[in-house]
């Protein structure tokens, strides 16, 4: 079986079948980062460009890392050369790049749907690191990685997924695949902070935390962003915390072997609590493990590779 | 020089007339209208024979040239845009023989050289009628008036600051006031900047679908309740340009049943397209006020129906290549939309949302009466704009063929039925398309 699409942009059209069978991919890789020499030669003489218009640091790394391990030539290029910002655009960036002939790249931009554009444009296999508000895949597929490693299932899971939806990228492609594989997604933020269609997304709405965690099997706190306090969405984030933060009390509201995720980075005392953050029902690392070897499934059946 | 439209079926909505006629021009204005004409003028009795160009109308629709009071022609400061010249191509190859350009040029439109400069050009290119809409403040910063009685003498018919609301009250209420001493209106870009600051689309599903920072459509419906205010306030009239929102609509029906001097108009991608057509970034359906909801649309179908939208123009938007091949968030917003709207129109009448007639009539006689254009009519005397109509001509949009430098276009591949086939400015045929066969 092989993956039949040039680009892995988002969750919005990928069905059930996709996900299960770049899962298993991923799986059978795991095994690969516990060797003492954490390489194999999958991909050597393949190219890959980590694009990130947009900062990241654990995205960047897991995806470099994943690269590298598989043999593969990794070139990373980051900083703001957004076409924003300065004066050359991304389609010419990326037209450059694609002349130096890559397989693949990896693209983190701060605007929705910039590697659906490059996607188009280019020859080489563009994923998706993180696009704007809009989708993060692979963040997404690591995620439903972990909880299916760590619950045997997603069908019937309660997940209540907390905090700022309307910029949430993780949010956004979770409930895409979450829902497509039957989970109970609940999204509990402040009411300014979720759409108003949200609905429509096939996900209950709380403008709550305690409803949505109650009884719920997984709590995937999403990151405030500090900076969206300029559009005066939450007074602050001293009453965001009281309200909308995760901690020993609120926790056991659900089920007692709820798991609790978080994509990263974490805002210790706003949306978690640094004891929830360390504890047991802690599986935050669990998902940067996972990372590494969900993005060598994905380098790997997109430059060719059968399963 | 003489002409004489032959056969033809005349719709001409300014005069309640659909019938087959024979139409007469003679130095630039319409002479005469009636059956049989070929015969020549009869004048008290007398008949002598037709002496000048005979064309033949039939199976084709003849009406007023058509009257778009909504473009951006970009010159001067945007020729790669488009210039005077080339925008004034596109209206005729879409049957317009008069067009209002915005003032958003560099310079800006504020001032009566460059009002001066745009007729200047208009008439060295002699194609269509164009008429310069100046600005309403200064730089079109929202600040100080522009001179509209300078800016009027020079020849500008209205003023607005275009996509830059005047979101001061005060200002809009003077400038209300003011242009209204020297006849001319203001047209108004209903937008509450602080509702879609930072905002690319309409609020809604395809926003949530892309996470693309979506603007309530309250930011357009709130501008418009306070400029029918202002407009009821002071009895005097305003226009509102592209109404996109089932909320502007309620205003200004129900500004209108209270006889309130509001009019309206819409774009062509109003009433086709919705946010749906977002979904995978095309950066060619980013328009300002951005695409809507279905019920939205909706909305716009009923108002064109009962009249509480007057006028289609197209805010013809013409961009390179460079500012829509970007990201999303980055693209201009505007189509290039002189050459599809009478074919997008068109769908309206196939799909019996709107009669022949009144479609015409929110293209030709009812947006010239909100500018008191001498426009838009086929009446002895006026001047002889006219437009052909073939409404059997299938055809499909191809930018690459466009006379508009602007290739931004959502209806790139669109096969469409209806075209002009002939345009005729000042009794000269100014525009035909290739292939009609001419007597």
């Amino acid at each position: 079986m092989t993956l039949s699409r040039k680009d892995i942009l988002s969750m919005r059209d990928m069905s059930v079948d996709e996900i299960n069978f770049i899962l298993e991919t991923a799986d059978s890789f795991l095994e690969v980062s516990t060797r003492d020499i954490k390489k194999v030669p999958t991909l050597r003489g393949k190219t890959i460009i980590n694009l990130f218009v947009e900062a990241s640091t654990r995205t960047r790394t897991s995806f470099e890392i994943a690269g590298k391990r598989l043999s593969a030539d990794t070139i990373n290029i980051s900083g703001s050369s957004s076409s924003i910002i300065k004066g050359e655009t991304l389609v010419d960036t990326a037209r450059n790049l694609e002349a130096m002939n890559p397989d693949l790249i990896v693209l983190r931009h701060s605007a929705a749907g910039a590697p659906h554009m490059l996607a188009k444009l280019l020859k080489p296999a563009v994923i998706n690191a993180g696009d704007g508000a809009n989708e993060h895949p692979t963040q997404a597929l690591l995620d439903i990685m972990t909880i299916r490693e760590k619950k045997g299932r997603i069908a019937g899971l309660k997940i209540a997924i907390v905090g700022d939806i309307l910029h949430s990228r993780v949010a956004r492609s979770n409930i895409y695949a979450l829902t497509r594989m039957g989970a109970e997604v609940h999204l509990a933020g402040p009411a300014t902070m979720m759409p108003r269609d949200m609905g429509k997304m096939g996900v209950t709405v709380h403008y709550r935390l305690e409803p949505a965690i109650q009884a719920a099997d997984i709590i995937m706190m999403l990151r405030i962003q500090l900076e969206r306090q300029e559009r005066k969405l939450i007074p602050s984030l001293r009453e965001y915390a009281a309200f909308f933060g995760l901690n020993a009390k609120n926790i056991k509201l659900a089920k007692e072997d709820v798991l609790v995720m978080h994509p990263g980075p974490t805002n210790r005392g706003v949306e978690i609590a640094p004891d929830i953050a360390d504890g047991p029902q802690s599986i935050i690392l669990d998902q940067v493990t996972n990372g590494v070897a969900l993005r060598m499934a994905l380098l790997y059946l997109l430059t060719g590779g059968t399963a | 020089m003489r002409l004489l439209l032959q056969g033809g079926r005349v719709v001409d909505p300014s005069q309640n007339i659909d019938d087959f006629l024979d139409i007469i021009i003679e130095d630039g204005k319409i002479a005469l209208l009636g059956k049989n004409l070929a015969g020549g003028l009869r004048d008290e009795g007398i008949t002598t024979g037709f002496d000048g160009r005979v064309i033949d109308a039939q199976s084709k629709i003849v009406v007023p040239g058509l009257v778009d009071i909504h473009v951006h022609l970009r010159d001067p400061g945007f020729e790669y845009k488009e210039t005077i010249a080339s925008g004034s191509e596109a209206a005729l190859a879409g049957g317009f023989t008069s067009i209002a350009c915005m003032p958003n040029t560099k310079p800006v439109n504020d001032n009566r050289a460059v009002t001066e400069y745009i007729l200047s050009k208009a008439l060295e290119c002699r194609l269509a009628r164009i008429y310069p809409i100046a600005a309403v403040s200064r730089g079109s910063e929202g600040v100080a008036m522009a001179e509209y009685g300078d800016l009027s003498a020079a020849g500008a018919i209205a003023f607005s600051d275009d996509g830059k609301p005047v979101t001061d009250s005060a200002l809009m209420l003077n400038a209300v006031e003011y242009a209204a001493s020297f006849g001319r209106p203001v047209i108004s870009h209903c937008e509450d900047t602080w509702l879609s600051a930072g905002a690319t689309i309409t609020e809604g599903f395809a926003a949530i679908q892309t996470g693309l920072s979506g603007a309530p459509s309250i930011a357009e419906d709130i501008m418009v309740a306070r400029d029918i205010l202002i407009a009821e306030y002071l009895s005097l009239p305003i226009h509102i340009a592209h109404v996109s929102t089932a909320g502007a609509v309620r205003l200004i029906r129900d500004a209108k049943s209270r006889g309130i001097k509001v009019t309206a108009e819409t774009a062509p991608h109003y009433f086709t397209l919705t946010d749906e057509a977002l979904l995978d970034f095309d950066t060619s359906v980013r328009v300002n006020p951005p695409l809507r909801s279905h019920g939205d649309r909706e909305a716009i179908w009923e108002g064109l129906r009962d009249g509480t939208i007057d006028a289609i123009a197209s805010d013809h938007a013409p961009h390179g290549i460079i500012d829509k091949e970007v990201e999303f968030e980055a693209a201009a917003s505007g189509i290039s939309g002189l050459e599809t709207s009478l074919g997008i129109s068109l769908r309206l009448v196939t799909q019996g949302m709107l009669s022949l007639n009144q479609l015409i009539a929110a293209m030709t006689w009812r947006p010239a009466k909100i500018l008191n254009l001498s426009a838009g009519t086929l009446k002895t005397g006026a001047p002889a704009d006219a437009t052909l109509i073939d409404l059997n001509h299938s055809w499909q949009v191809d930018p690459a063929t466009f006379r508009s430098r602007g290739k931004n276009t959502p209806f790139k591949g669109w096969n469409l039925t209806g075209k002009a086939v002939m345009t005729i400015v000042a009794g000269e045929i100014r525009w035909l398309q290739q292939g009609l066969q001419l007597k």
